[in-house]
C-alpha cells in the first residue's frame, strides 16, 4: 500500500461500540484485496478488543468491546495496524503476510438454469440493452466475478462487477417473495438468493446449489475474495442437481 | 431417547422467542446478532434467578404465553406491564417465584411496554446454533427450531430443590422498575453519512417528533414524520451497526435493531445508543420519539453509569 492510499483511509464512528474504516468510495478488486488484508490483521492482532466485524466493498465495520476500550483506543490500535501494513508494503520483508495467512482464493462454478420461467426479468434487461435474451445470458456467464461481501441475509454473497450492458437498476417495488436460488442483478452486482426472501433485484435464472447450509461443511460454497463463474444448464440438469422450480412460478411483475 | 423436562408450552402467545445475550462472530456468513431487545429487563430477569448474565431466557412480546411446569424450579419475569398468573393467582413481575411441577404460568397482554423476559434458575438449556441460542426468525436460526415458540415445545431447564438452593425469593425494589413511557428520547451519535445531510435537514431531524409506524419489529422500527433528505441516493453497501438510523429515499427513518440485516446500502444519519433502543423496543405503533444528538464520549459515560447502577443496585430478599 503506497503512502497516498494510506492517507485515503478514514476511520469514522458508526455507533456507540462500532467504528467503520473507509478505504475509498469505489468498488474495485484492488480495494477489496486491501479490505481483506486489513480484516486479517484485525482478526489476528485485535481479537481481544473486537466483538465482530463486517467487511464490505470498501469498508470494514468493527464492533468493539466497550467494557475494555473507548473509541480513541480502538482508533489508535487500528492506525498502528494500518501503519504496519504500509511499512511492510514498502520493505518486502513482511511478517504480517505470514501472520495473516493470506487467503488463497478459489474459483467456484455455479450452474444456472436461465429461462423465462426461471428468470422473469431477462426480457426487460434484454430490451433495455437492445440485446437478445441469449446475449444477456451469454454476457452474464462470460466473466469471473469477485465475491466482494457477504451479508444482508445468511449466505448472501455480493458478486461484481456485472458487464455494464446488462447492469439493471433495482425494481421500483421489491417482490415480496424471491425464490431460493434466484440468480439476480442489481446495478453492477449479481447474487444468488440463498433462501426465499423479499427482494428488489432482477431475476434472470435459478441456481440449484445450496448457498447456505448450516449443517454442511463448509456452510457456504464461497467466501469473500473467491471468484465465481456461472454456467448455463438445462431444465433437466437443474432438476437432476436438486433444483426445484417454485410451484407458484417465479412471479412475473 | 427421553424427552427433556422443563416447561411445556400450552400457548405460545403472540411472539415468544428464546433469547440469550446474542450471536456474535458470525457476521462473515451474514448472520445478525439477535438477542434481547430490552437488555436491561433481560439482565434483571437473570439476576433475580441468581443466573450468570446472558443465559437463555424467553422474550415474550405482547403476551399470551401459557406454560405448565414439569419440574420444580425458580422463575422471574421482568419488563413490560404484562399480567402474570401462577395457578390462576395474580403475581408480580420483577421478583423470583418458586415453581413446583404441575404449576401453570399464564401471561396476559401488555398494558404498557411490549416485551417481557422469563428467566429460570440456571437458564433454559437450549442447544446453541452458531454459538448462541438467540432466535432470529428471518434467518431460521436459534431457539428450539429456528422460529418462535409453538404449542407443545418443551423449554428444558434444571430441576431445583428449593429446600437446598434458592431458599429465599428475591425482589427488585419498586422504585427501580422502569415505567415504559409512550414517548421516548433517542440519544443518537451522529455518524456514518451524517455529513451528507445538510445542516437544515439535521436540524429538522433532531427537532421533529416521529411516530412509530405499524412496521416495527425486531429487525427495525420504521418511523413516520417530517421526511429527511440526504444528498446521496445510495452508498456502497457497508456494515450496519445496532441502532443505526437509515434514511431511505422516502425520507422516513428506520432505526435498525437486533435482527437487522448485516449490510445495507442506504445512507445513515447516526446511531441510537443501546440504552435508548431498549426503550424504543418497548414502544408499539403510535409511540412517539424524539432524536437528540449525543457525543460518543457522553454515550459511553451513560452506558457505564447505567452499568454501574445496575451492579450496585442490591436485590431485596422477600417472603
Amino acid at each position: 500500500m503506497s503512502k497516498t492510499s494510506l492517507d485515503k483511509i478514514i476511520i469514522q464512528i458508526a455507533g456507540e461500540n462500532a467504528l467503520i474504516i473507509y478505504f475509498g468510495e469505489q468498488a474495485s478488486a484492488k480495494t477489496s484485496a486491501k479490505v481483506q488484508q486489513v480484516e486479517q490483521l484485525i482478526r489476528h492482532y485485535m481479537a481481544e478488543d473486537i466483538i465482530d466485524l463486517v467487511s464490505s466493498y470498501a469498508s470494514i465495520m468493527v464492533m468493539f468491546n466497550m467494557l475494555d476500550n473507548d473509541h480513541h483506543q480502538i482508533r489508535r490500535k487500528l492506525r498502528v495496524l494500518l501503519q504496519q501494513l504500509s511499512n511492510n508494503d514498502s520493505d518486502n520483508d513482511s511478517n504480517d503476510r505470514e501472520n495473516t495467512k493470506e487467503y488463497r482464493a478459489k474459483l467456484v462454478e455455479l450452474p444456472v438454469y436461465y429461462a423465462q420461467e426461471s428468470g422473469p426479468d431477462l426480457n426487460v434487461i434484454a430490451k433495455r440493452a437492445n440485446l437478445s435474451v441469449a446475449d444477456v445470458i451469454e454476457i452474464h456467464q462470460a466473466q469471473e466475478y469477485l465475491v466482494y461481501a457477504i451479508g444482508f441475509a445468511p449466505g448472501f454473497a455480493y458478486l461484481g462487477e456485472v458487464d455494464e450492458r446488462i447492469a439493471a437498476p433495482r425494481l421500483s417495488a421489491p417482490r415480496l417473495k424471491v425464490p431460493k436460488g434466484a440468480v439476480a442483478i442489481a446495478d453492477r452486482q449479481t447474487a444468488v438468493y440463498p433462501n426465499v426472501s423479499p427482494g428488489g433485484w432482477n431475476i434472470i435464472g435459478l441456481c440449484p446449489v445450496n448457498m447456505f447450509d448450516a449443517n454442511a461443511s463448509p456452510i457456504m460454497p464461497v467466501q469473500v475474495g473467491d471468484k465465481v463463474k456461472f454456467s448455463a444448464i438445462s431444465k433437466a440438469e437443474f432438476v437432476a442437481l436438486g433444483g426445484v422450480l417454485p410451484t407458484e412460478g417465479v412471479e412475473i411483475k | 431417547m427421553t424427552l427433556p423436562m422443563g416447561f411445556l408450552v400450552k400457548q405460545p402467545g403472540m411472539l415468544s422467542l428464546i433469547q440469550d445475550a446474542g450471536r456474535f462472530g458470525a457476521f462473515n456468513i451474514g448472520l445478525t446478532n439477535g438477542g434481547p431487545i430490552d437488555k436491561s429487563a433481560f439482565h434483571w430477569a437473570n439476576r433475580l434467578c441468581g443466573n450468570e448474565l446472558g443465559v437463555s431466557t424467553v422474550e415474550i412480546s405482547i403476551g399470551g404465553l401459557a406454560l405448565v411446569a414439569q419440574v420444580d424450579s425458580v422463575i422471574a419475569i421482568t419488563g413490560a406491564n404484562m399480567p402474570l398468573k401462577i395457578n390462576g393467582v395474580a403475581k408480580t413481575l420483577w421478583r423470583s417465584h418458586k415453581i413446583k411441577a404441575g404449576d401453570t404460568l399464564e401471561m396476559g397482554f401488555a398494558s404498557t411496554g411490549v416485551r417481557c423476559y422469563l428467566a429460570v434458575a440456571g437458564g433454559f438449556t437450549i442447544k446453541e446454533n452458531f454459538g448462541s441460542t438467540a432466535t432470529v426468525c428471518r434467518e431460521q436460526v436459534g431457539g428450539i427450531t429456528g422460529g418462535k415458540l409453538v404449542s407443545g415445545d418443551i423449554l428444558a431447564c434444571h430441576q431445583v430443590d428449593v429446600r437446598v438452593e434458592y431458599k429465599q425469593n428475591l425482589l427488585l425494589a419498586e422504585q427501580y422498575w422502569p415505567s415504559y413511557e409512550q414517548e421516548v428520547v433517542l440519544h443518537t451519535i451522529p455518524s456514518y453519512q451524517q455529513q451528507h445531510f445538510s445542516s437544515g435537514q439535521q436540524r429538522l431531524f433532531f427537532s421533529s417528533e416521529y411516530t412509530v409506524s405499524k412496521h416495527c419489529d425486531r429487525m427495525g422500527y420504521r418511523l413516520e414524520g417530517p421526511a429527511i433528505q440526504c444528498d446521496l441516493d445510495g452508498i456502497l453497501s457497508e456494515g450496519i451497526c445496532h441502532g443505526a438510523v437509515q434514511i431511505p429515499a422516502d425520507g422516513q427513518a428506520i432505526v435498525l435493531m437486533n435482527d437487522r440485516q448485516t449490510i445495507g446500502g442506504y445512507p445513515k444519519i447516526g446511531s441510537v445508543i443501546s440504552l435508548d433502543t431498549a426503550k424504543l423496543g418497548q414502544l408499539s405503533q403510535g409511540g412517539k420519539v424524539h432524536f437528540e444528538p449525543i457525543s460518543m464520549e457522553k454515550a459511553h459515560n451513560l452506558y457505564h453509569l447505567a452499568l454501574s447502577r445496575f451492579t450496585r443496585t442490591a436485590l431485596v430478599v422477600c417472603d
